[in-house]
Protein backbone atom coordinates (compact mmCIF):
# COMPACT_ATOMS: atom_id res chain seq x y z
CA UNK A 1 0.00 0.00 0.00
CA UNK A 2 1.52 3.42 -1.15
CA UNK A 3 1.14 6.68 0.15
CA UNK A 4 -2.83 7.88 0.73
CA UNK A 5 -2.06 11.07 1.66
CA UNK A 6 -2.85 13.70 -0.72
CA UNK A 7 -5.24 13.42 -3.51
CA UNK A 8 -5.38 14.96 -7.09
CA UNK A 9 -9.08 16.09 -7.13
CA UNK A 10 -9.25 18.18 -10.13
CA UNK A 11 -7.73 20.05 -13.44
CA UNK A 12 -7.62 22.40 -16.22
CA UNK A 13 -5.97 22.25 -19.30
CA UNK A 14 -5.73 24.76 -22.20
CA UNK A 15 -5.50 23.10 -25.79
CA UNK A 16 -2.14 23.62 -27.34
CA UNK A 17 -1.70 26.51 -29.81
CA UNK A 18 1.19 26.85 -32.50
CA UNK A 19 0.19 30.35 -32.62
CA UNK A 20 -1.05 32.09 -29.17
CA UNK A 21 -3.38 34.36 -30.12
CA UNK A 22 -4.74 35.21 -26.21
CA UNK A 23 -1.35 37.00 -25.32
CA UNK A 24 -1.53 37.20 -21.30
CA UNK A 25 1.10 37.66 -18.61
CA UNK A 26 2.29 34.36 -16.64
CA UNK A 27 0.44 35.45 -13.60
CA UNK A 28 -2.81 36.52 -15.82
CA UNK A 29 -2.64 33.22 -17.37
CA UNK A 30 -1.89 31.29 -13.89
CA UNK A 31 -5.09 32.77 -12.54
CA UNK A 32 -7.27 31.83 -15.42
CA UNK A 33 -6.17 28.24 -14.95
CA UNK A 34 -6.53 28.47 -10.74
CA UNK A 35 -10.36 29.86 -11.72
CA UNK A 36 -10.58 26.79 -13.67
CA UNK A 37 -9.12 23.98 -11.85
CA UNK A 38 -10.77 24.82 -8.61
CA UNK A 39 -14.44 24.82 -10.51
CA UNK A 40 -13.36 21.74 -11.95
CA UNK A 41 -12.43 20.22 -8.62
CA UNK A 42 -15.48 22.01 -6.83
CA UNK A 43 -12.85 23.30 -4.05
CA UNK A 44 -13.07 26.72 -2.46
CA UNK A 45 -10.23 29.64 -3.48
CA UNK A 46 -9.98 30.59 -0.02
CA UNK A 47 -9.17 27.11 0.46
CA UNK A 48 -5.70 27.01 -1.31
CA UNK A 49 -3.11 26.81 1.25
CA UNK A 50 0.02 26.08 -1.19
CA UNK A 51 1.23 27.18 -4.07
CA UNK A 52 3.54 25.69 -6.48
CA UNK A 53 4.81 27.18 -9.73
CA UNK A 54 7.25 27.40 -12.44
CA UNK A 55 8.66 30.64 -12.97
CA UNK A 56 6.91 33.67 -12.87
CA UNK A 57 8.16 35.59 -15.82
CA UNK A 58 6.58 39.04 -13.96
CA UNK A 59 8.55 38.02 -11.29
CA UNK A 60 12.01 36.70 -12.28
CA UNK A 61 13.16 36.79 -8.27
CA UNK A 62 10.20 36.12 -5.72
CA UNK A 63 7.65 34.40 -8.02
CA UNK A 64 6.18 32.23 -5.41
CA UNK A 65 5.30 35.20 -3.14
CA UNK A 66 4.24 37.38 -6.78
CA UNK A 67 1.67 34.56 -7.73
CA UNK A 68 0.24 34.46 -4.46
CA UNK A 69 -0.52 38.27 -4.19
CA UNK A 70 -1.78 38.64 -7.59
CA UNK A 71 -3.70 35.40 -6.89
CA UNK A 72 -5.07 36.23 -3.22
CA UNK A 73 -3.67 33.17 -1.84
CA UNK A 74 -2.68 32.66 1.77
CA UNK A 75 0.12 30.25 1.24
CA UNK A 76 1.51 28.10 3.97
CA UNK A 77 3.08 26.40 1.30
CA UNK A 78 5.03 27.47 -1.73
CA UNK A 79 7.94 27.24 -4.08
CA UNK A 80 9.02 27.59 -7.12
CA UNK A 81 10.44 24.28 -8.93
CA UNK A 82 13.33 24.32 -11.80
CA UNK A 83 13.15 20.62 -13.10
CA UNK A 84 12.80 21.55 -16.56
CA UNK A 85 10.38 19.21 -18.17
CA UNK A 86 10.19 17.43 -15.02
CA UNK A 87 9.03 20.04 -13.01
CA UNK A 88 5.42 19.43 -13.38
CA UNK A 89 6.06 15.76 -11.51
CA UNK A 90 8.62 17.32 -9.48
CA UNK A 91 5.59 19.96 -8.39
CA UNK A 92 3.13 17.12 -7.73
CA UNK A 93 5.22 14.99 -5.49
CA UNK A 94 6.03 18.20 -3.49
CA UNK A 95 2.70 19.16 -3.05
CA UNK A 96 1.70 16.23 -2.00
CA UNK A 97 4.68 15.53 0.53
CA UNK A 98 4.38 18.79 1.90
CA UNK A 99 0.29 17.98 2.49
CA UNK A 100 1.63 15.00 4.18
CA UNK A 101 3.80 16.55 6.71
CA UNK A 102 1.11 18.71 7.40
CA UNK A 103 2.69 22.05 5.86
CA UNK A 104 -0.63 23.03 4.15
CA UNK A 105 -3.87 20.99 3.05
CA UNK A 106 -4.97 22.08 -0.51
CA UNK A 107 -2.55 23.07 -3.13
CA UNK A 108 -2.43 24.58 -6.65
CA UNK A 109 0.21 23.30 -9.06
CA UNK A 110 0.23 25.68 -12.20
CA UNK A 111 2.13 25.71 -15.40
CA UNK A 112 2.11 28.42 -17.96
CA UNK A 113 3.82 28.85 -21.38
CA UNK A 114 1.95 31.59 -22.95
CA UNK A 115 3.46 34.87 -25.20
CA UNK A 116 2.83 38.21 -23.11
CA UNK A 117 0.96 41.40 -24.60
CA UNK A 118 3.34 43.17 -26.72
CA UNK A 119 5.04 46.27 -25.29
CA UNK A 120 4.56 48.88 -27.81
CA UNK A 121 1.54 47.59 -30.10
CA UNK A 122 -1.59 46.00 -27.13
CA UNK A 123 -4.35 44.83 -30.28
CA UNK A 124 -1.84 43.02 -32.13
CA UNK A 125 -0.94 39.05 -31.18
CA UNK A 126 2.48 38.87 -30.12
CA UNK A 127 3.91 35.33 -31.90
CA UNK A 128 7.65 35.79 -30.39
CA UNK A 129 8.90 33.11 -28.33
CA UNK A 130 7.85 32.14 -24.47
CA UNK A 131 10.53 34.42 -22.40
CA UNK A 132 13.00 32.01 -21.97
CA UNK A 133 16.68 33.21 -21.95
CA UNK A 134 19.06 32.35 -25.06
CA UNK A 135 21.13 29.24 -24.26
CA UNK A 136 18.60 28.93 -21.40
CA UNK A 137 21.10 30.97 -19.22
CA UNK A 138 23.55 28.59 -19.78
CA UNK A 139 26.14 30.86 -21.12
CA UNK A 140 26.19 32.54 -17.61
CA UNK A 141 29.26 33.96 -16.32
CA UNK A 142 30.63 30.50 -14.33
CA UNK A 143 28.67 27.87 -16.15
CA UNK A 144 30.81 25.31 -17.31
CA UNK A 145 27.92 24.47 -20.29
CA UNK A 146 29.07 28.52 -21.29
CA UNK A 147 32.80 27.65 -21.52
CA UNK A 148 32.28 23.73 -22.96
CA UNK A 149 29.06 22.54 -24.34
CA UNK A 150 28.09 25.85 -26.11
CA UNK A 151 31.19 25.96 -28.01
CA UNK A 152 31.26 22.77 -29.10
CA UNK A 153 27.27 23.53 -30.47
CA UNK A 154 26.09 21.23 -27.66
CA UNK A 155 22.81 23.41 -27.35
CA UNK A 156 19.32 22.79 -25.96
CA UNK A 157 17.76 19.20 -25.80
CA UNK A 158 17.33 18.02 -29.34
CA UNK A 159 21.43 17.41 -30.12
CA UNK A 160 21.30 16.11 -25.85
CA UNK A 161 19.07 13.22 -26.72
CA UNK A 162 20.51 12.28 -30.14
CA UNK A 163 24.00 11.71 -28.51
CA UNK A 164 21.97 9.26 -25.64
CA UNK A 165 20.41 7.36 -28.92
CA UNK A 166 23.31 7.17 -30.96
CA UNK A 167 24.90 4.98 -27.88
CA UNK A 168 21.64 2.73 -27.43
CA UNK A 169 21.64 2.11 -31.62
CA UNK A 170 24.94 1.08 -31.14
CA UNK A 171 24.53 -1.28 -28.17
CA UNK A 172 21.39 -2.62 -29.36
CA UNK A 173 20.66 -2.42 -33.43
CA UNK A 174 16.89 -1.56 -33.44
CA UNK A 175 14.92 -1.12 -36.73
CA UNK A 176 14.14 2.66 -37.14
CA UNK A 177 10.26 1.35 -37.85
CA UNK A 178 10.13 0.96 -33.89
CA UNK A 179 10.90 4.26 -32.80
CA UNK A 180 9.01 5.42 -35.74
CA UNK A 181 5.99 3.08 -34.36
CA UNK A 182 5.93 5.45 -30.99
CA UNK A 183 5.08 8.41 -32.71
CA UNK A 184 2.62 6.89 -35.04
CA UNK A 185 0.78 5.10 -32.54
CA UNK A 186 0.65 8.25 -29.92
CA UNK A 187 -0.54 10.40 -32.88
CA UNK A 188 -3.31 8.21 -33.54
CA UNK A 189 -4.31 8.30 -29.46
CA UNK A 190 -3.97 12.32 -30.36
CA UNK A 191 -6.69 12.31 -32.61
CA UNK A 192 -9.16 10.76 -29.95
CA UNK A 193 -8.02 13.67 -27.92
CA UNK A 194 -9.45 17.35 -28.73
CA UNK A 195 -7.03 19.44 -27.25
CA UNK A 196 -4.16 17.80 -28.97
CA UNK A 197 -2.80 19.59 -31.93
CA UNK A 198 -2.29 17.19 -34.03
CA UNK A 199 -5.83 15.64 -33.71
CA UNK A 200 -6.68 15.74 -37.47
CA UNK A 201 -3.16 14.66 -38.60
CA UNK A 202 -2.21 10.63 -37.85
CA UNK A 203 0.77 9.36 -39.86
CA UNK A 204 2.61 6.31 -40.71
CA UNK A 205 6.01 4.75 -40.04
CA UNK A 206 6.69 5.94 -43.78
CA UNK A 207 5.89 9.36 -42.61
CA UNK A 208 8.24 9.43 -39.53
CA UNK A 209 11.15 7.46 -41.99
CA UNK A 210 10.76 10.15 -44.61
CA UNK A 211 10.84 12.75 -42.32
CA UNK A 212 13.83 14.90 -42.59
CA UNK A 213 17.07 14.36 -40.25
CA UNK A 214 17.15 16.82 -37.17
CA UNK A 215 20.32 15.20 -35.26
CA UNK A 216 21.56 11.79 -36.04
CA UNK A 217 19.77 9.79 -35.58
CA UNK A 218 16.30 11.95 -35.12
CA UNK A 219 13.89 12.77 -37.57
CA UNK A 220 11.24 15.48 -37.34
CA UNK A 221 8.92 13.44 -36.31
CA UNK A 222 10.15 11.89 -33.30
CA UNK A 223 10.66 15.27 -31.84
CA UNK A 224 8.31 17.24 -30.10
CA UNK A 225 6.39 20.47 -31.47
CA UNK A 226 7.22 23.53 -28.96
CA UNK A 227 3.76 25.19 -28.26
CA UNK A 228 1.91 27.18 -25.89
CA UNK A 229 -0.59 26.29 -23.27
CA UNK A 230 -0.77 26.19 -19.75
CA UNK A 231 -2.50 23.62 -17.40
CA UNK A 232 -2.96 23.25 -13.23
CA UNK A 233 -4.11 20.29 -11.03
CA UNK A 234 -5.57 20.90 -7.32
CA UNK A 235 -4.01 18.51 -4.75
CA UNK A 236 -5.58 18.20 -1.56
CA UNK A 237 -5.50 16.19 1.69
CA UNK A 238 -6.80 12.85 1.37
CA UNK A 239 -9.89 12.78 3.88
CA UNK A 240 -11.14 16.24 1.87
CA UNK A 241 -10.61 14.42 -1.39
CA UNK A 242 -14.13 12.35 -1.51
CA UNK A 243 -15.95 15.54 -1.15
CA UNK A 244 -15.70 16.90 -4.76
CA UNK A 245 -16.90 15.50 -8.00
CA UNK A 246 -14.02 13.20 -9.29
CA UNK A 247 -12.49 10.16 -8.10
CA UNK A 248 -9.84 11.18 -5.80
CA UNK A 249 -6.30 10.36 -7.53
CA UNK A 250 -4.16 9.29 -4.83
CA UNK A 251 0.11 10.54 -5.35
CA UNK A 252 0.79 6.81 -4.12
CA UNK A 253 4.53 6.45 -5.09
CA UNK A 254 7.33 8.98 -6.20
CA UNK A 255 10.98 9.22 -7.44
CA UNK A 256 13.31 11.99 -8.15
CA UNK A 257 16.75 11.86 -9.68
CA UNK A 258 18.94 14.40 -10.78
CA UNK A 259 22.88 14.08 -11.49
CA UNK A 260 24.11 16.02 -14.13
CA UNK A 261 22.60 19.19 -16.21
CA UNK A 262 25.12 18.44 -19.58
CA UNK A 263 24.97 14.64 -20.76
CA UNK A 264 28.23 14.18 -21.22
CA UNK A 265 28.82 14.02 -17.70
CA UNK A 266 26.01 11.70 -16.69
CA UNK A 267 27.67 9.07 -14.44
CA UNK A 268 26.56 6.80 -17.23
CA UNK A 269 24.99 7.43 -20.44
CA UNK A 270 23.76 3.98 -21.06
CA UNK A 271 21.22 3.89 -17.87
CA UNK A 272 18.97 7.08 -17.64
CA UNK A 273 18.15 8.60 -13.94
CA UNK A 274 15.02 7.47 -15.25
CA UNK A 275 15.74 4.03 -13.41
CA UNK A 276 16.45 4.81 -9.48
CA UNK A 277 13.59 7.75 -9.66
CA UNK A 278 11.23 4.77 -11.15
CA UNK A 279 12.28 1.92 -8.88
CA UNK A 280 11.50 4.11 -6.14
CA UNK A 281 8.09 4.98 -7.27
CA UNK A 282 7.47 1.56 -7.50
CA UNK A 283 8.53 0.76 -4.24
CA UNK A 284 6.93 3.36 -2.49
CA UNK A 285 3.52 2.80 -4.35
CA UNK A 286 4.08 -0.92 -3.50
CA UNK A 287 2.80 -1.27 -7.21
CA UNK A 288 4.25 -3.81 -9.98
CA UNK A 289 4.89 -3.09 -13.39
CA UNK A 290 2.31 -5.15 -14.55
CA UNK A 291 -0.82 -3.16 -12.40
CA UNK A 292 0.05 -0.42 -14.55
CA UNK A 293 -3.14 0.00 -16.90
CA UNK A 294 -1.87 3.64 -18.32
CA UNK A 295 1.82 4.50 -18.98
CA UNK A 296 2.54 7.84 -19.37
CA UNK A 297 6.26 8.40 -20.22
CA UNK A 298 7.91 11.92 -21.21
CA UNK A 299 8.21 11.70 -24.45
CA UNK A 300 10.60 15.13 -25.65
CA UNK A 301 11.58 12.56 -28.46
CA UNK A 302 10.69 8.98 -29.50
CA UNK A 303 14.44 8.00 -27.70
CA UNK A 304 13.08 9.86 -25.06
CA UNK A 305 10.05 6.92 -24.35
CA UNK A 306 12.18 4.08 -25.47
CA UNK A 307 14.42 4.71 -22.83
CA UNK A 308 12.27 5.12 -20.11
CA UNK A 309 10.40 2.16 -21.15
CA UNK A 310 13.69 0.21 -20.50
CA UNK A 311 14.94 1.89 -17.09
CA UNK A 312 11.50 2.00 -15.58
CA UNK A 313 11.65 -1.71 -15.53
CA UNK A 314 8.40 -2.43 -18.52
CA UNK A 315 11.16 -4.52 -20.12
CA UNK A 316 14.82 -5.43 -19.71
CA UNK A 317 17.48 -3.24 -20.85
CA UNK A 318 17.91 -3.67 -25.04
CA UNK A 319 14.99 -5.38 -25.18
CA UNK A 320 12.99 -2.22 -25.77
CA UNK A 321 13.11 -2.53 -29.28
CA UNK A 322 11.18 -6.59 -29.07
CA UNK A 323 9.31 -4.45 -26.86
CA UNK A 324 7.76 -2.31 -29.09
CA UNK A 325 7.34 -4.82 -31.68
CA UNK A 326 5.06 -6.61 -29.65
CA UNK A 327 3.10 -3.93 -28.22
CA UNK A 328 0.20 -1.86 -28.97
CA UNK A 329 0.33 1.41 -27.87
CA UNK A 330 -3.19 2.96 -28.55
CA UNK A 331 -5.86 3.26 -26.24
CA UNK A 332 -6.85 -0.19 -26.72
CA UNK A 333 -4.21 -1.51 -27.17
CA UNK A 334 -2.45 -3.97 -24.95
CA UNK A 335 0.23 -1.35 -23.44
CA UNK A 336 -1.73 2.33 -23.72
CA UNK A 337 0.43 4.69 -23.92
CA UNK A 338 0.73 8.44 -23.78
CA UNK A 339 -3.20 7.98 -24.43
CA UNK A 340 -3.70 11.64 -25.16
CA UNK A 341 -1.02 11.38 -27.76
CA UNK A 342 2.05 12.45 -25.48
CA UNK A 343 3.51 15.58 -26.10
CA UNK A 344 4.44 14.51 -29.52
CA UNK A 345 0.98 14.13 -30.44
CA UNK A 346 -0.84 16.99 -28.37
CA UNK A 347 1.92 19.24 -28.77
CA UNK A 348 4.43 20.72 -26.31
CA UNK A 349 3.25 23.78 -24.62
CA UNK A 350 6.66 24.44 -22.49
CA UNK A 351 5.98 23.29 -18.73
CA UNK A 352 2.41 22.61 -19.36
CA UNK A 353 3.47 19.20 -21.67
CA UNK A 354 5.04 17.75 -18.81
CA UNK A 355 2.16 18.25 -17.21
CA UNK A 356 -0.24 16.30 -19.77
CA UNK A 357 1.44 13.46 -18.53
CA UNK A 358 0.08 14.14 -14.89
CA UNK A 359 -3.50 15.49 -16.37
CA UNK A 360 -3.92 12.56 -18.48
CA UNK A 361 -3.43 9.88 -16.06
CA UNK A 362 -5.63 11.39 -13.76
CA UNK A 363 -8.95 11.77 -16.68
CA UNK A 364 -7.86 8.38 -17.02
CA UNK A 365 -7.94 7.11 -13.57
CA UNK A 366 -11.62 9.28 -13.31
CA UNK A 367 -13.18 7.76 -16.47
CA UNK A 368 -12.85 11.10 -17.87
CA UNK A 369 -11.14 9.54 -20.94
CA UNK A 370 -13.68 10.25 -23.06
CA UNK A 371 -13.30 8.97 -26.88
CA UNK A 372 -9.92 7.31 -25.82
CA UNK A 373 -10.82 5.99 -22.47
CA UNK A 374 -8.56 3.30 -21.46
CA UNK A 375 -10.93 0.42 -19.49
CA UNK A 376 -10.54 -0.20 -16.37
CA UNK A 377 -7.69 2.02 -15.28
CA UNK A 378 -6.85 2.23 -11.99
CA UNK A 379 -3.03 2.57 -11.62
CA UNK A 380 -1.12 5.07 -13.86
CA UNK A 381 2.81 5.27 -14.55
CA UNK A 382 4.03 8.93 -15.09
CA UNK A 383 7.11 10.11 -15.32
CA UNK A 384 8.79 13.72 -16.20
CA UNK A 385 12.39 14.34 -17.92
CA UNK A 386 14.11 17.83 -17.69
CA UNK A 387 16.80 19.57 -19.86
CA UNK A 388 19.22 17.56 -21.36
CA UNK A 389 17.99 14.16 -20.27
CA UNK A 390 18.59 15.27 -17.15
CA UNK A 391 16.53 16.11 -14.16
CA UNK A 392 13.96 12.72 -13.92
CA UNK A 393 10.63 12.29 -11.73
CA UNK A 394 8.47 9.28 -11.72
CA UNK A 395 5.14 8.92 -10.27
CA UNK A 396 2.78 6.66 -9.38
CA UNK A 397 -1.50 7.79 -9.60
CA UNK A 398 -3.99 5.55 -8.18
CA UNK A 399 -7.68 6.01 -8.21
CA UNK A 400 -9.35 5.67 -4.19
CA UNK B 1 28.37 36.35 -19.50
CA UNK B 2 30.35 33.15 -20.03
CA UNK B 3 30.01 32.88 -23.52
CA UNK B 4 30.77 36.06 -25.62
CA UNK B 5 30.66 36.31 -29.59
CA UNK B 6 32.99 36.14 -32.20
CA UNK B 7 33.18 38.17 -34.60
CA UNK B 8 30.97 36.25 -37.44
CA UNK B 9 28.99 35.16 -34.49
CA UNK B 10 29.98 31.98 -32.74
CA UNK B 11 29.66 31.50 -29.13
CA UNK B 12 33.28 31.60 -27.77
CA UNK B 13 34.35 30.74 -24.10
CA UNK B 14 35.17 33.45 -21.91
CA UNK B 15 37.99 31.57 -19.45
CA UNK B 16 37.79 32.46 -15.73
CA UNK B 17 40.54 31.88 -13.33
CA UNK B 18 39.43 28.61 -13.23
CA UNK B 19 39.15 27.42 -16.42
CA UNK B 20 42.39 29.80 -17.66
CA UNK B 21 44.74 27.02 -16.83
CA UNK B 22 42.79 24.65 -19.44
CA UNK B 23 42.65 26.96 -22.23
CA UNK B 24 46.22 28.39 -21.61
CA UNK B 25 47.57 24.77 -22.30
CA UNK B 26 45.53 24.58 -24.98
CA UNK B 27 46.37 27.52 -26.79
CA UNK B 28 49.73 25.59 -26.98
CA UNK B 29 48.38 22.56 -28.62
CA UNK B 30 48.35 20.40 -24.82
CA UNK B 31 45.53 18.62 -23.25
CA UNK B 32 45.44 19.73 -19.89
CA UNK B 33 42.95 18.54 -17.08
CA UNK B 34 42.63 18.12 -13.44
CA UNK B 35 44.29 15.27 -11.46
CA UNK B 36 43.16 14.01 -7.62
CA UNK B 37 45.65 12.29 -6.18
CA UNK B 38 43.04 10.04 -5.22
CA UNK B 39 40.24 9.72 -7.41
CA UNK B 40 42.13 10.71 -10.89
CA UNK B 41 41.25 12.90 -13.34
CA UNK B 42 38.36 14.77 -13.75
CA UNK B 43 36.78 17.41 -16.47
CA UNK B 44 35.80 20.06 -16.86
CA UNK B 45 37.59 22.14 -14.72
CA UNK B 46 36.80 22.82 -11.28
CA UNK B 47 37.63 24.46 -7.92
CA UNK B 48 37.25 21.20 -6.11
CA UNK B 49 37.41 17.39 -7.24
CA UNK B 50 33.60 16.01 -7.67
CA UNK B 51 34.58 12.77 -6.38
CA UNK B 52 35.81 13.63 -2.75
CA UNK B 53 35.26 17.66 -2.86
CA UNK B 54 38.98 17.54 -2.23
CA UNK B 55 40.96 20.67 -3.24
CA UNK B 56 45.23 19.03 -3.73
CA UNK B 57 44.62 18.29 -7.68
CA UNK B 58 47.35 19.48 -9.74
CA UNK B 59 47.08 19.97 -13.66
CA UNK B 60 48.45 17.47 -15.71
CA UNK B 61 48.77 17.06 -19.37
CA UNK B 62 47.16 14.00 -21.12
CA UNK B 63 48.02 11.84 -23.89
CA UNK B 64 44.65 13.68 -26.02
CA UNK B 65 43.92 10.43 -27.26
CA UNK B 66 40.03 9.04 -26.24
CA UNK B 67 37.15 7.57 -28.26
CA UNK B 68 34.15 8.53 -29.76
CA UNK B 69 31.41 7.19 -26.69
CA UNK B 70 28.22 9.11 -28.49
CA UNK B 71 28.00 11.39 -31.33
CA UNK B 72 24.86 13.46 -33.35
CA UNK B 73 25.32 15.45 -36.80
CA UNK B 74 23.30 18.98 -36.51
CA UNK B 75 21.36 19.10 -39.38
CA UNK B 76 19.48 22.00 -39.00
CA UNK B 77 21.97 24.21 -36.93
CA UNK B 78 20.05 24.10 -33.18
CA UNK B 79 22.27 27.23 -32.68
CA UNK B 80 21.18 29.34 -35.10
CA UNK B 81 24.54 31.26 -34.66
CA UNK B 82 26.26 28.13 -35.87
CA UNK B 83 23.63 27.39 -38.65
CA UNK B 84 27.22 28.42 -41.02
CA UNK B 85 28.48 25.33 -40.43
CA UNK B 86 25.88 22.67 -40.89
CA UNK B 87 26.10 19.48 -41.20
CA UNK B 88 29.07 18.92 -38.10
CA UNK B 89 29.29 16.24 -36.13
CA UNK B 90 29.02 17.05 -31.74
CA UNK B 91 30.55 14.42 -29.89
CA UNK B 92 31.04 12.77 -26.80
CA UNK B 93 34.48 12.02 -26.27
CA UNK B 94 35.95 9.29 -23.84
CA UNK B 95 39.62 10.38 -22.96
CA UNK B 96 41.92 7.47 -22.62
CA UNK B 97 42.85 8.90 -18.89
CA UNK B 98 38.90 8.73 -18.35
CA UNK B 99 37.08 11.28 -18.21
CA UNK B 100 34.70 12.61 -20.90
CA UNK B 101 34.07 15.95 -23.06
CA UNK B 102 31.92 17.36 -25.40
CA UNK B 103 33.74 18.19 -28.97
CA UNK B 104 33.25 18.74 -32.06
CA UNK B 105 34.73 16.10 -34.24
CA UNK B 106 36.68 17.55 -37.16
CA UNK B 107 38.47 16.63 -40.34
CA UNK B 108 36.30 13.74 -41.10
CA UNK B 109 33.43 12.13 -43.06
CA UNK B 110 30.45 12.82 -41.33
CA UNK B 111 29.03 9.05 -42.87
CA UNK B 112 32.16 7.51 -41.11
CA UNK B 113 31.18 7.94 -37.35
CA UNK B 114 31.23 5.16 -35.44
CA UNK B 115 30.91 4.27 -31.67
CA UNK B 116 33.99 3.29 -30.39
CA UNK B 117 36.34 4.83 -32.91
CA UNK B 118 39.37 6.19 -32.12
CA UNK B 119 40.30 9.69 -31.59
CA UNK B 120 43.36 12.64 -31.32
CA UNK B 121 42.71 16.08 -29.77
CA UNK B 122 42.92 19.00 -32.37
CA UNK B 123 43.19 22.19 -31.35
CA UNK B 124 41.29 25.38 -33.54
CA UNK B 125 42.28 28.95 -32.87
CA UNK B 126 39.46 31.54 -32.90
CA UNK B 127 40.29 34.81 -32.11
CA UNK B 128 41.67 35.21 -29.13
CA UNK B 129 40.88 31.62 -27.80
CA UNK B 130 41.77 28.00 -28.60
CA UNK B 131 38.74 24.79 -28.31
CA UNK B 132 39.58 21.49 -28.02
CA UNK B 133 38.32 19.67 -31.06
CA UNK B 134 38.73 15.93 -31.94
CA UNK B 135 39.49 14.26 -35.26
CA UNK B 136 39.58 10.43 -35.95
CA UNK B 137 43.07 8.76 -35.32
CA UNK B 138 44.84 6.52 -37.88
CA UNK B 139 45.52 3.88 -35.94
Amino acid sequence: MGKRAAAIVGLAEWAPQRRWDRPMFSMEAAAELAALALADAQVEHGEVDGLVTGPVFESPMFGPSALAEYLGVRANFAEMVDLGGASPAGMIWRAAAAIEVGACETVLVVCTTVPPPPRSSPSGASRGPARLPAYLGGDAWGSPQGQFELPSGLVAATPSFALLASRYLARFPTAPELLAKISVHQRENATRNPKAIFRDEPISIDDVLASRMVADPLKLLEVVMPCFGGGAVIVTRADRASRGPHRPVFVSGHGERLTHKSITYAPDLDETPTRVASERAFAMAGVARSDVDVALPYDCYTITVLLTLEDAGFCGVGEGGRFLEEHDLRHDGDFPLNTHGGQLGMGQAGLAGGLSHITEGVLQIQGRGDGRQVRNCDVAYVNGTGGMMAEQVALILEGA
Amino acid sequence: MGTRMSTDGRPLPTPNPTTQPFFAAAGEGRLCIQRCPRDGFFFYPRARCPNCLGADWSWEDVSGRGSLHAFTVDRMGHDPALAGDVPFAIAVVELSEGPRMTARIIDCDLDDLRVGMPLEAAFETIEDVTLVRFRPHAS
